[in-house]
């Protein structure tokens, strides 16, 4: 299963912060800093927790299917910072 | 509005294009 | 969607964005009070005396208010010595109870067991000791008697209250280059992270620069000891002058002064960057200009700093999307033209500018004390004996004292 599958929701120890490129957030915890370059990107990350799967988040933001492997390597790299978790240990914490 | 990087060739698209992460203290002019 | 939006340009790259700043800063440093238990030799604040005007408390609460409602993530609290303001402790709570992250910057004068407890029970809150030598002898040299054992005592006591990965930062100087492995060492042993920085002349730093910075050729070894050895090094991104060297070190590798970060004095004014204090650099006052959120985004200084950079003299050079043209504080502050190379150009046309007709400008603010105090280096203490002569000394020398030169002179460094 692919992170296009799962069910995942920004961290909320990260603070997203709107810039005209896309978006500042930095995680308060572990102190890093990651630059979202793309406006559809910011709108996905915010999105992510209203939908049940990675996926589904991104169709509704209107990113192309050709895209859809760029965007999960980079939720992918967004998860390994604790940027974005898993929905279901959102829940239960 | 349509981002400017979804004009490119769809298979172009990298995460590189899309996320670049820097340590907070990778600013210079913080002591 | 039209043709024409189908073949609109990509945007910018993020350095380009950033050298056009943003609405607010990332973080930023904040100094609190410019009195100070110590009297550093290279201080880049010029601090010692504590200034009347000094913000309030009340003042201080509304700043941090407006860093809040910027969304700055973080603050680098220093001064002076900033845990020697009263309100210290009450503005660290309140800083970070209105989400603004704080690094705090201090020689470690106050960090006691019971203050060491309470830090370790804060969250959101960072500490960096600063310390200059990896032994007592190097160390006091620049930052006066005792300041070693004060320093390593509040590591201890950070360590021992369970405090994790407080930061020890060093100002990389010609007597501590021979001692990168034992600050390693050092910061391994509190559990600490080690923090490397690059030595500005500014402040006070403008008078003992010409015989503190590292030499070219210890640039070298400090370049090549952060490739090997710097993962979990951090730099502050003071070191992108060295980016023409090679690889480019980590970090956004570009000044941030009025773009990204810039410098809250203690008494509001606004500067680009902490070691760019002085009038030329100095973008308003937050008590009289409206507050800080109106400096930083409708200054005149930062709005000239936003202009795209063209690179002037360093255009033509190779190595300029690499380096920058490097710091402008450290071409100001030894009288070279910002459009042109860093003093210490790692391809050496800051050298050969060094040689030409300059005027290293006087300071337009000073907190020094009056008086030499009894925590006086030995660094300063040994300028006024203009009887001492030494024979020139290799760059491999250890001892402090070494290539000590009492009278100044126009180094062609």
């Amino acid at each position: 299963m692919t992170i296009l599958e799962e069910s995942w929701v920004l961290s909320p120890a990260v603070a997203l912060r709107p810039e005209p490129f896309g978006a500042l957030a930095y995680h308060f915890d572990n102190r890093r800093l990651t630059f979202l370059k793309t406006p559809a990107l910011v709108a996905v990350v915010r999105a992510l927790g209203e939908h049940d799967t990675v996926g589904a988040a991104l169709e509704r933001a209107g990113v192309p299917a050709a895209q859809h492997a760029a965007y999960a390597d980079a939720l992918e790299g967004l998860a390994l910072t604790d940027m974005i978790r898993p929905q279901r240990q959102e829940a239960i914490a | 509005m349509t981002d400017p990087r979804e004009t490119m060739e769809e298979t172009d698209l990298v995460a590189a294009d899309l996320i670049e992460e820097i340590s907070i203290d990778g600013l210079c002019g913080v002591y | 969607m039209t043709a024409v939006q189908e073949r609109l340009v990509a945007p910018l790259p993020l350095v380009e964005q950033f050298e056009r700043g943003l609405d607010a800063p990332i973080c930023l440093t904040w100094e609190l009070t410019y009195a100070c238990n110590l009297e550093c030799a290279h201080c880049l604040s010029i601090s010692g005396r504590r200034d009347a005007r000094e913000l309030t408390t009340a003042q201080c609460e509304a700043v941090i208010d407006e860093l809040q409602r910027m969304q700055v993530f973080y603050v680098n609290i220093g001064g002076g010595e900033p845990t020697i303001r009263p309100d210290f402790w009450h503005l660290l709570q309140y800083a970070v109870d209105h989400q603004v992250g704080v690094k705090f910057s201090t020689n470690g004068t106050r960090l006691t067991p019971e203050r060491a407890a309470f830090l370790a029970s804060t969250d959101y809150v960072d500490i960096q000791v600063s310390l200059d030598g990896a032994t007592a002898e190097v160390n006091d040299y620049v930052r006066g008697p005792g300041s070693f054992e004060m320093a390593v005592q509040a590591l201890e006591n950070l360590q021992a209250a369970g405090f994790r990965d407080a930061k020890i930062s060093v100002v990389c100087t010609r007597h501590n280059i021979g001692q990168l492995d034992d600050f390693k060492a050092l910061a391994d042993r509190y559990g600490a992270t080690l923090r490397l920085t690059r030595l500005r002349p500014s402040g006070r730093g403008a008078d003992v620069w010409d015989d503190l910075h590292p030499l070219p050729e210890q640039q070298r070894v400090l370049y090549d000891w952060l490739v090997a050895n710097g993962d979990g090094v951090l730099t502050g991104d003071s070191f992108f002058h060295l980016s023409a060297y090679g690889e480019s070190l980590p970090g956004l590798n570009l000044c941030g002064a009025g773009r990204v970060v810039c410098l809250i004095d203690p008494i509001g004014d606004v500067y680009a960057c902490p070691f760019a204090i002085h009038d030329e650099f100095l973008a308003g006052n937050l008590l009289s200009d409206g507050g800080f959120q109106a400096v930083w985004q409708t200054s005149a200084l930062f709005t000239g700093l936003r202009q795209p950079q063209t690179g002037g003299a360093c255009a033509t050079c190779s190595f300029y999307d690499s380096c920058r043209g490097g710091c402008m504080a450290a071409k100001f502050f030894t009288g070279l033209p910002l459009d042109g190379p860093d003093p210490e150009c790692v391809q050496g046309h800051g050298a050969a500018a060094l040689l030409g007709e300059r005027t290293v400008p006087a300071s337009t603010q000073d907190h020094s004390r009056t008086t030499p105090g009894r925590n006086q280096p030995v660094m300063l203490q040994l300028s006024r004996r203009d009887d001492v002569a030494v024979p020139p000394v290799p760059a491999c020398a250890e001892s402090p004292l070494a290539g000590f030169l009492p009278t100044r002179e126009e180094s062609a460094t």
